[in-house]
């Protein structure tokens, strides 16, 4: 296999597939996407609620639907081919990428672009330390959604979920439905993450109790999860003595966070961002390595799949462009900084050709608030700004800056709230 | 309760020094057969220690433990080309903070010499930050011991009892001794939840329950209780801010401390704690212990990185009531007993394989080597290791090599299957792991643990609701309700 | 006369203004706290007549996979779920499944179809 391609795609979830088709809208004509699991669509395909699509789709879809939605744009065109059950091992500088698969071996392809998106994996109980013994049982939330809806198992009966975040509440409604029961949701922060709609629809409509500022001090059972010790915490999140009560269970799920997967990308020793977890990328989501692009949940965790695929089109269209060597311009690199209320902030960087380039930023505010402004400043230049009714950190805001704004950036960007709105 | 076998030596206990000795009884023509209670070799202490190889210089001058420590670590540069063990000899260092640390180490340096431990040495503070850089900067000297050493335990354990079973020994897990007969003061038979077997002699390497198993046969002359240790494990890529080889505080009069080591593998770990116990059942990791070994992990490595801990786990020692090893004929013949292995166990254990079958001797019993005895076993594939041409090979030979299963260590299908048909193979997910890795890194089997089920359930031909994590009762996922209903 | 009052956290958008809604003789007479006339819409149901989309799988015979994802055409009542999700662990369908194919009409006779939220193909020799 010796055949350099345009773009080469690694994962074939929605933002692989979203920036395959984008790279073919734009042009290219030699693109991959390599994807270890055993059909593309990536996690969508376990996540069998709806809710996805309406802003990309217009309409409301289950994962799978999505995902399906995302196949058939790529499905029959010649310029896009797929690797499946094949895995990425290496990828080297000069964007050789290095994959087995049990059908073709050892396989080495070169792109003249690399679109990296892996997405990204639970954190688990090792990670947040949770005493006791280490019985079968306990699945990160993920996990055990994957047995239930795709291989047909149940990871047990009578439940506990540690986190509130949408995967520990779809899992509550989901483990419901099939007959367990779920006998509680423990949440360590005094709000939830989760969407309201997620609270009344897969909490209250079963009703399950929620446990706010709560946590698991201690996990029992010798060979099979017995119980649970919950405490409630404090403000420093610290579990306060005599608080604890014990919940009978069998299995406790974990919905503890995402990691963005990024492997490949320390192997490339790619600038990474020490609060998304992911690489530092610009607005083509282009990474400190030129032709190497990023999008998706191994950027940043998204929550909306919609902004995922909008990411994604975006590294999947400059990909195209630097593959057919269409991009040759000039380019002034301006930090993007993350100020006041602001905990991240995607891109990190503007890479900016001298009539200035639309931008997409993402950002996530580090607390929950009401009725704020958000603003973007060169300098003393205020060159955007927009109200925000609600901000909560669970839900990533959009903003897009024009071209015409961009000309006005003059050295670093700070991406704030003003309160005082 | 039925007959299940007659033989000549029965080996009670599968970890390292139940296999050391199945092992080293397999080098002649005697039968023997080892007996696990759990559903795998290496479940109990075996698999959750220190996994150090030491020097010898701790051990109490003249002691069973001293004399095996050393006799023990230098076996292990013997086997392991033959058994192609898994061992660093990173050497260690004992550090010293202060100037009454520092005294201590000369103690430490003659009770070695007197021990017979080689290449001692008192390291300046510049010799040593040389060789372990993130070390304490208030480090004032170390004893440096370059025999010593980090091993693979339950790599160890499987490969001695494979070499085991490839010279005719038997191993029979899920197998638990539920009693001993004795007859005119002889041993005769082990009674055991399959059956009984009909044996002259049983060697009690039953670890934390060698007193009850003691018990059985009337011997009350020891006891044992069990004594906790907790580990917190970190990713590999903190390896950089970490320390190369293995690293203990200066120890105090309880305790050699808690520890700072480096796996063969390039996971760094902190721990053991020492809490006595009575519950033998005890393996809970707690928020007290955690924490205690973080504040002292840091006094030795200031900018320990606890964010990239991925795993902890606790391991119980077994304690004699006297301190030491318990090795010795029982009063009941043809009963011996391994007993008491807590550190330098590990390193002991084919040491005290060699002294149980003088102790055979000793009681008469006439010993004659085997001819063809195979030492050697057969090279095992793992896959990240070989360099990219040999992996295309591989996959040609074999499809499966080219499906990776266990993403974060880069394990194969194809190596998980070997691990499954292999003698004394894997049955359960958590012997998966132990033998290849799978689940041993950052995600710490989320994404791989639901594939090795299944595949287990595939070459086992048992359904996957009867996959076991690792003990008996550890069953992880179960059938839907599904009821009986018309097709759509 | 039976008065009641009831809160509720409108989910249309994510403002989720708390709202307060009176119901007389099992009637919504009033709504307070609403934003938007899709708020007063959505309590007036969610407290009348709730309703809920149900997403569930169903086993597959020879299938590439053993399960296929189904979705419910239009929202049920919120108190008929459960019992649709029980009926439809009851449920084979034989593969080759096409997205939108319809895998239990009518259930439970609530004038509401099932469908497959996407395409499976059937096994092939290397499943």
């Amino acid at each position: 296999m010796n055949q350099i391609y345009d773009v080469i795609i690694i994962g074939g979830g929605p933002a692989g597939l979203s920036a395959a088709y984008s790279a073919w809208e734009n042009g290219a004509k030699k693109i991959l996407i390599i994807e270890r699991d055993r059909e593309l669509g990536g996690i969508l395909q376990q996540c069998i609620h709806n809710g996805f699509g309406l802003h990309h789709f217009k309409e409301e879809l289950t994962g799978p639907g999505y995902a399906y939605r995302c196949i058939e744009l790529i499905k029959d065109k010649p310029e896009i081919e797929a690797l499946i059950d094949t895995m990425v091992l290496e990828i080297l500088e000069d964007k050789t990428v290095i994959a087995v698969s049990p059908e073709k071996g050892l396989l080495q392809v070169q792109g003249k672009t690399i679109i990296l998106t892996m997405g990204c994996r639970e954190r688990t109980r090792g990670a947040i330390r949770i005493p006791g013994e280490r019985p079968a049982g306990v699945f990160t939330a993920g996990a055990a959604q994957r047995m239930v809806n795709m291989e047909g198992f149940l990871p047990g009966k009578k439940i506990v979920i540690l986190g509130s975040g949408d995967i520990g509440l779809i899992m509550a409604r989901r483990m419901s439905l099939e007959g367990c029961k779920v006998e509680a949701v423990l949440e360590i922060c005094p709000f939830s993450n989760g969407l309201t709609r997620n609270i009344v629809q897969c909490l209250e409509d079963y009703n399950i109790p929620l446990y706010l500022s709560h946590t698991i001090v201690k996990i029992h059972g010798n060979e099979r999860v017995t119980g649970v010790t919950i405490a409630k915490v404090d403000e420093k999140m610290q579990p306060i003595a005599g608080t604890e009560f014990d919940i009978d269970c069998d299995t406790l799920l974990l919905s503890v966070g995402l990691i963005p997967e990024n492997e490949l990308s320390r192997g490339l020793n790619l600038e990474m961002h020490p609060l998304t977890s992911g690489p530092i990328v610009d607005q083509r989501r282009q990474t400190s390595m030129p032709g190497i692009f990023a999008a998706g949940n191994v950027v940043h965790v998204h929550d909306l799949v919609d902004f995922v695929s909008e990411e994604a089109e975006i590294a999947g269209k400059f990909a195209a462009l630097t593959a057919l060597g269409k991009l040759d311009e000039e380019l002034t690199v301006v930090n993007v900084e993350a100020g006041n209320g602001i905990r991240t902030c995607v891109p990190q960087k503007l890479s900016l050709p001298q009539e200035g380039e639309a931008a997409r930023l993402f950002m996530r505010v580090a607390n929950p608030e009401r009725k704020v402004k958000l603003e973007v400043k060169s300098g003393d230049t205020l060159i955007m700004s927009k109200i925000l009714p609600v901000a909560k950190p669970s839900e990533m805001i959009a903003l897009d800056l024009s071209a015409e704004k961009t000309k006005l950036i003059k050295g670093s960007l700070i991406v704030a709230l003003n309160r005082e709105a | 309760m039925s007959c299940l076998k007659e033989t000549d030596v029965v080996v009670i206990g599968g970890g390292i020094v139940g296999t050391a000795i199945l092992r080293e009884l397999s080098k002649y023509d005697i039968r023997s057969v080892l007996v696990e209670k759990e559903p795998d070799l290496a479940a109990g202490t075996t698999k959750a220690n220190s996994a150090i190889l030491h020097a010898g210089f701790d051990a109490p001058i003249g002691s069973v433990k001293a004399f095996m420590n050393v006799r023990g670590n230098h076996l292990y540069h013997e086997l392991e080309d033959q058994l192609d063990l898994d061992i660093k000899w990173t050497g260690s260092l004992v550090v010293a903070t202060n100037e009454e640390e520092l005294a201590t180490l000369s103690e430490l340096l003659e009770r070695g010499i007197q021990n017979g431990v080689k290449g001692l040495e008192i390291l300046s503070p510049e010799q040593v930050l040389a060789k372990e850089p993130n070390l304490t900067k208030t480090v004032t000297g170390a004893l440096w011991a370059p025999s010593a050493g980090v091993c693979w335990p339950f790599a160890m354990a499987l490969a001695f009892a494979e070499c085991a079973v490839q010279n005719g020994a038997e191993v029979i897990t899920d197998c638990r001794v539920e009693g001993i007969d004795v007859e005119n003061g002889k041993v005769a038979a082990v009674r055991t939840n399959k059956g009984v077997i009909k044996t002259s002699y049983v060697i009690n390497a039953a670890g934390l329950y060698a007193d009850a198993i003691a018990k059985m046969a009337g011997d009350n002359s020891f006891t044992i209780h069990p004594r906790k240790g907790e580990y917190i494990l970190f990713d590999k890529t903190a390896g950089a801010s970490m320390v190369n080889g293995v690293v203990f505080p200066t120890p105090t009069k309880t305790s050699k401390g808690i520890l700072v080591c480096t796996t063969t593998h390039g996971n760094t770990f902190i721990g053991p704690n020492a809490e006595d116990l009575e519950d033998k059942d005890d393996r809970a990791v707690t928020l007290g212990g955690m924490d205690r070994i973080m504040t002292s992990a840091r006094k030795l490595l200031p900018n320990l990185p606890m964010g990239t801990a991925i795993t902890e786990f606790c391991g119980l020692r077994a304690v004699s009531d006297n301190g030491d090893f318990i090795i010795r004929n029982s009063e009941v013949k043809g009963l011996i007993h391994a007993a008491g292995m807590q550190s330098p166990g590990l390193t002991a254990a084919p040491a005290v394989a060699e002294e149980v079958l003088d102790l055979m001797r000793e009681g008469n019993q006439n010993l004659v080597l085997k001819a063809g005895f195979k030492g050697v076993l057969p090279e095992k594939v793992i896959f990240h290791r070989l360099p990219r041409e040999k992996q295309a090979e591989v996959i040609k030979e074999n499809k499966l090599f080219g499906r990776v299963i266990c993403r974060c260590e880069t394990i194969t299908e194809a190596e998980i299957v070997a691990a499954i048909h292999a003698p004394c193979g894997a049955r359960t997910v958590d012997g998966v792991k132990r033998r290849t890795r799978a689940g041993m890194g950052r995600c710490q089997g989320g994404f791989c643990g639901p594939r090795v089920t299944q595949i287990l359930a595939r070459e086992l031909g048992i359904p996957v609701t009867e996959v076991l994590k690792e003990h008996a009762d550890s069953h992880m996922f179960y059938e839907k309700d599904q009821v009986k209903g018309e097709e759509a | 006369m039976s008065v009641d009052k009831r809160v509720l956290t409108c989910i249309v958008c994510p403002r989720g203004c708390e709202m307060t809604a009176t119901i007389t003789d099992g009637v919504v007479t009033e709504v307070v706290g609403n934003t938007c006339p899709r708020g007063k819409k959505y309590a007036e149901e969610e407290i009348l007549a709730p309703k809920r989309m149900l997403t569930s799988t169903v086993r597959v015979k020879n299938g590439a996979l053993a399960l296929v994802p189904v979705v419910s055409k239009i929202s049920l009542p919120k108190e008929k779920v459960l019992a649709c999700a029980e009926e439809l662990r009851k449920v084979t369908v034989e593969a080759p499944i096409a997205e939108g194919q319809v895998i239990c009409p009518n259930i439970l006779g609530l004038g509401v179809d099932i469908v497959a939220s996407r395409s499976l193909a059937a096994a092939t020799d290397k499943d």
